[in-house]
């Protein structure tokens, strides 16, 4: 197994325009170590649903013929990257983690795959996920969960677990994911990697196969801010094709990494969500929380508690809204045009095949968001569901605006607890629902998110996040306060977070 | 079940019909609605698609800025207000047509509404209340292969057509007509017209009823005489053409009144029109009572067109078609009939620019409402499909001014402007129409025909001056028609004083 596996992006980065390693080989380590830990369905991390060995390599040996003609597309160029399955990548298989997609091979890029594609970043394959981005285990997802690589014993957080996993794993040392309620944060904090949710509209949705069109957002999942910060800017920016992405210059996220991990935060001003704490919130969790926010303190920031009354409706709105916009995204998945078809017996009439074809290609959780979301959208209940959750969504979104009056970022811990066991909550829809309680009011209101490893919780050493919220546009917030942090307990520590050392690895016999 | 039909007199004595229209016009824009594909009729099925027109995962919608541009010009012509602020939403429901199994349409926050439109019918002018204009996408084309009539029951399987999804339609849709009585018929039939006129003075779209670029769907409901009540309605869909309005309203009216006097209840239900006995049939396909659980559609921002925007389309407004006809009848000095028969026809256009090209009225009206439109019927085409331009029939006109051929003659010019041969200058001297202006042949074969028909030449000598034509016939003949008429008549009578 080769050292190349554990540096950063940046430090890969770094080393390829230092000629010290070429793409080609930086793919093929990855490869090697998604052959030696990722397993399959019934063992092993599981983070891959496709692993595209053949067009990484060739992606990456066209990276370093332009590195060795002089050229260079972008910092990243030859850096290799994983892609959620929920985004279209032309030519390479894109299921969403649900039967009803298998076999679909889309033929166009999403946005932000062609973005990666031509900065020159290898695509190792496409990471599982919930079933269409529904739940916060991927347990959700029809082809087999993905496995913590802390504990394999443990969900990775959801629906990004396969991106995450991949990334704590050092299958790969960047992945992209999509958050429309902590799909990103979550599973960032249980595996103690990092995640971005952009602003809404910051990053182009186009090719985002949507479960929340209003909700959903794509961002970066790394094990650094800074490599964060570094897809972040390469993915960001207007999209023509997509009318809600944002005309608005990207933000300077590596500067504002980089200043940040100097771990000077004076004058900062912090407002600890009172809202986010209490009853089901893991005491080692709030101890490393109440850790994390005692260091910003002692960088110089100015910290107060902030009262944000309306979060308490945020999952109720959130449990509206999502399977509304849902039932009506995933109408399209009706065997007419492509993915699964299934003909019953003797009766081979569209409405047939529709009913037979979805019955048998969703799973429950997708089946219990549609008809939460049909029945929420029905004539003489939409203004009590729909329409009412709107209203809240507004609430939520001034109670930002106000708490942003008075501080410059909002902190929480990411997720309640650390990751639970696989199983656990598999037959208790609320209580998997309470795992993004923290996450979800910033996907209502827009507004962007990181989570950064704060340390492991000490009833059972799993790692605990830290989330920073700040205002629509004010992404770049994220990753000074989020470098900060991360610089100063590396310190602490005495390293990362994450080291092979660490990680629950040898069941799939990687050493 | 056998259907009582009512006579149309006896409904109109016991019953109110109450219309609405709803007409959806497809816009002549390059590109789709959502999409960068061409939207235009035909091709080869499914290649006018991409990833967003296909509803394929993932794919987004981003609004045509020229379909708004059309949607709000429409509606500044029907006066209607137009929204500062409007968004499209999701109308839901599963139909193998529809890529995403939603339409992208508009729902209470329409582009346009509010306006209304004057039709006259029969000296008699109705306001037509126009409740709202909205932006939509049309669905793909669905053919049933197999089974009796071409429809979903029976059939052995059925094709979609993509290439016409998500090209752009604005729904036109009435508040309840009212008052109309016997008249209901025509009142429908005259406004689907004038909003065809409106649309082809706007030139938004190709207008063709026949193609499915206007289609008319026509809801009617009757209610007891003075009751003052709506009663139940049904809705006949993809009503084609002007007759089949008419026929449609006809037919429902007497339909619906033998259900009510046989003590029936009419059902709110989707109803087919079928052209070959004007009759309706149920529709079973879709329920009118579906839920299509409509939504904000969460891909677009809303609309928000600028006031200083909708001014400059204002003013980019044609004349109104019925104010304009009515200036151009004054003009003209064309009576009623004359200028129905001419906008009937479609020549309304086209007589314009005859004039327009020197030709007085009534010989540009003559022409096109007899010759040229005779000839358009034979070839089955419209006359604005003629190969032959106004400016050329003007020409004509001039040439038959000055003398240099006649009528007859002209028909034989146009005979040549139809094959290609030229300009009527050219065709005259290819083809030897001139009119033989030599008084020797001329009076050579007056002579020859009077020395061949005694006995008219008599009657005329006796003063029956109306006998005169028998000769005028027999050397215009002689000429090979290429004389002119007049002169004829003025040598026979001096011959025979």
């Amino acid at each position: 197994m080769s050292e190349l596996i554990t540096k950063t992006a940046a430090e890969l980065a770094d080393a390829l325009a230092a000629g010290e390693t070429t793409s080609v080989e930086l793919t093929q380590v990855h490869l090697d170590r998604i052959a030696a830990v990722d397993g399959t369905a019934e063992s092993g991390v599981h983070a891959f649903l496709h692993v595209d060995a053949e067009g990484a390599l060739a992606q990456a040996a066209e990276s370093d013929a332009r590195r060795a003609a002089g050229e260079s597309r972008h910092l990243l160029d030859g850096v290799p990257i994983a892609v959620k399955d929920v985004l279209a990548t032309q030519g390479l298989p894109t299921t969403c983690g649900s039967k009803i997609l298998e076999g679909w091979v889309p033929p166009y890029d999403a946005t932000v795959v062609r973005k990666i594609k031509d900065a020159g970043l290898p695509i190792l394959g496409k990471t599982n996920m919930d079933e269409f981005a529904m739940g916060s285990s991927t347990e959700h997802s029809a082809y087999g969960p993905t496995r913590n690589p802390w504990d394999q014993t443990r969900i990775p957080g959801g629906s990004g677990g396969g991106s995450a996993a991949a990334v704590a794993a050092f299958e790969a040392p960047l992945a992209l994911g999509t958050d429309t309620g902590g799909s990103i944060r979550q599973p960032g904090a249980v595996t103690g990697t990092v995640g971005v949710k952009p602003t809404y509209g910051g990053v182009s949705r186009y090719g985002l196969v949507a479960l929340a069109n209003s909700l959903d957002q794509v961002g970066p999942v790394t094990r650094t801010v800074l490599d964060s910060a570094l897809l972040h800017e390469l993915i960001a920016g207007h999209d023509p094709r997509d009318s809600t992405s944002v005309d608005a210059p990207v933000g300077s996220y590596v500067a504002a990494a980089r200043e940040g991990a100097k771990g000077d935060l004076a004058g900062l001003r912090v407002g600890v969500i009172k809202e986010l704490a209490g009853d089901g919130w893991q005491t080692g969790v709030m101890e490393r929380f109440a850790e994390s926010v005692d260091l910003l303190r002692e960088m110089g920031a100015e910290v107060t508690e902030i009262s944000c009354p309306s979060f308490v409706h945020a999952m109720a709105t959130y449990y509206l809204i999502l399977p509304a916009e849902c039932s009506s995204n995933l109408a399209k998945f009706d065997a007419m045009r492509y993915g699964l078809r299934v003909v019953p017996d003797g009766d081979p009439s569209a409405e047939a095949v529709m009913k037979a074809t979805r019955d048998a290609g969703f799973g429950d959780e997708v089946k219990r968001r549609i008809m939460i979301g049909t029945y929420a959208l029905s004539s003489g209940y939409y203004d009590a569901y729909y329409g009412q959750a709107q209203k809240v969504r507004t609430l939520i979104s001034r109670d930002f605006t106000a708490a942003f009056e008075n501080v410059d970022v909002l902190v929480s811990p990411t997720s309640p607890t650390t990751a639970f066991r696989l199983g656990d909550k598999l037959d208790d829809p609320l209580a998997m629902y309470l795992q993004d309680l923290a996450t979800i009011p910033a996907n209502l209101a827009g507004v962007p998110g990181i989570s950064v490893p704060a340390g492991l919780a000490d009833e059972d050493g799993l790692p605990v996040g830290l989330q920073v919220l700040a205002p629509a546009l004010a992404d770049d917030r994220l990753y000074r306060v989020g470098a900060a942090v991360e610089a100063a307990l590396t310190t602490r520590w005495g390293g990362p977070i994450l080291s092979l050392d660490k990680l629950d690895l040898r069941e799939a016999g990687a050493r | 079940m056998t259907e009582v039909l009512v006579p149309f007199d006896e409904v109109v004595e016991k019953f109110d019909p109450a219309l609405g229209l709803e007409i959806h016009v497809e816009l002549n824009t390059n590109t789709k609605m959502f999409c960068g594909c061409p939207a235009v009729f035909g091709g080869e099925p499914n290649t006018q698609v991409c990833p967003t027109c296909l509803g394929l995962p993932g794919a987004m919608p981003v609004v045509n800025g020229k379909a708004v541009e059309s949607a709000i010009r429409i509606g500044l012509a029907l006066n209607c207000e137009i929204a500062e602020w409007c968004r499209f939403a999701r109308k839901n429901y599963f139909y193998p047509d529809m890529p995403k199994n939603f339409q992208t349409s508009q729902y209470d926050e329409p582009i346009a509404f509010e306006g209304y439109l004057d039709v006259d019918v029969e000296g008699e002018t109705f306001r037509i209340e126009i409740e709202r204009a909205h932006m939509e996408e049309d669905t793909g084309k669905s053919s049933h292969v197999g089974g009796s009539d071409g429809r979903i029951h029976g059939a052995d399987y059925s094709l979609v057509d993509y290439n016409r999804a998500g090209i752009p339609l604005i729904e036109i849709v009435t508040k309840p007509i009212l008052g109309t009585g016997d008249k209901a018929p025509l009142v429908a039939k005259a406004y689907v017209s004038a909003i065809r006129d409106l649309i082809v003075a706007l030139g938004v779209s190709d207008a063709r009823m026949d193609q499915g670029s206007i289609r008319a769907d026509v809801n009617l409901s009757l209610a007891p005489k003075g009751s003052g009540v709506l009663g139940t309605r049904s809705e006949t869909k993809n009503v084609n053409s002007l007759r089949s309005v008419e026929r449609a309203v006809r037919f429902e009216m007497a339909r619906h009144a033998g259900i009510l006097l046989g003590g029936g209840a009419v059902l709110q239900e989707t109803r087919h029109f079928h052209e070959n006995d004007g009759s309706t049939s149920s529709g079973r396909e879709k329920s009118d009572a579906e839920d299509y659980r409509y939504f904000p559609e969460p891909d677009l921002v809303p609309v928000a067109p600028s006031r200083e925007w909708v001014e400059e389309l204002r003013a980019t407004l044609p004349e109104n078609p019925a104010t304009k006809r009515v200036r151009l009848q004054g003009e003209w000095g064309f009576t009623d009939l004359e200028m129905r028969d001419t906008v009937g026809a479609g020549a309304l256009d086209l007589v314009e620019q005859t004039v327009a090209a020197g030709a007085a009225p009534q010989a540009a009206r003559k022409w096109w409402l007899t010759e040229l439109a005779r000839r358009a019927n034979d070839a089955g085409v419209e006359l604005t499909e003629l190969s032959v331009t106004p400016a050329q029939v003007a020409a004509v006109q001039a040439l038959v001014d000055a003398k240099t051929i006649n009528d007859k003659l002209a028909r034989q010019v146009f005979d040549g402007l139809l094959a290609g041969e030229g300009t009527p200058e050219e065709i005259i001297a290819a083809r030897g129409l001139a009119v033989v202006s030599d008084e020797g042949a001329l009076s050579a074969a007056v002579d020859k025909a009077i020395a061949e028909n005694p006995d008219i030449a008599d009657k005329i000598r006796d003063g029956k001056v109306a006998a005169a034509g028998a000769l005028i016939g027999a050397v215009m003949k002689e000429m090979r028609g290429q004389a002119d008429a007049g002169r004829v008549r003025e040598l026979v009578l001096e011959k025979l004083a």
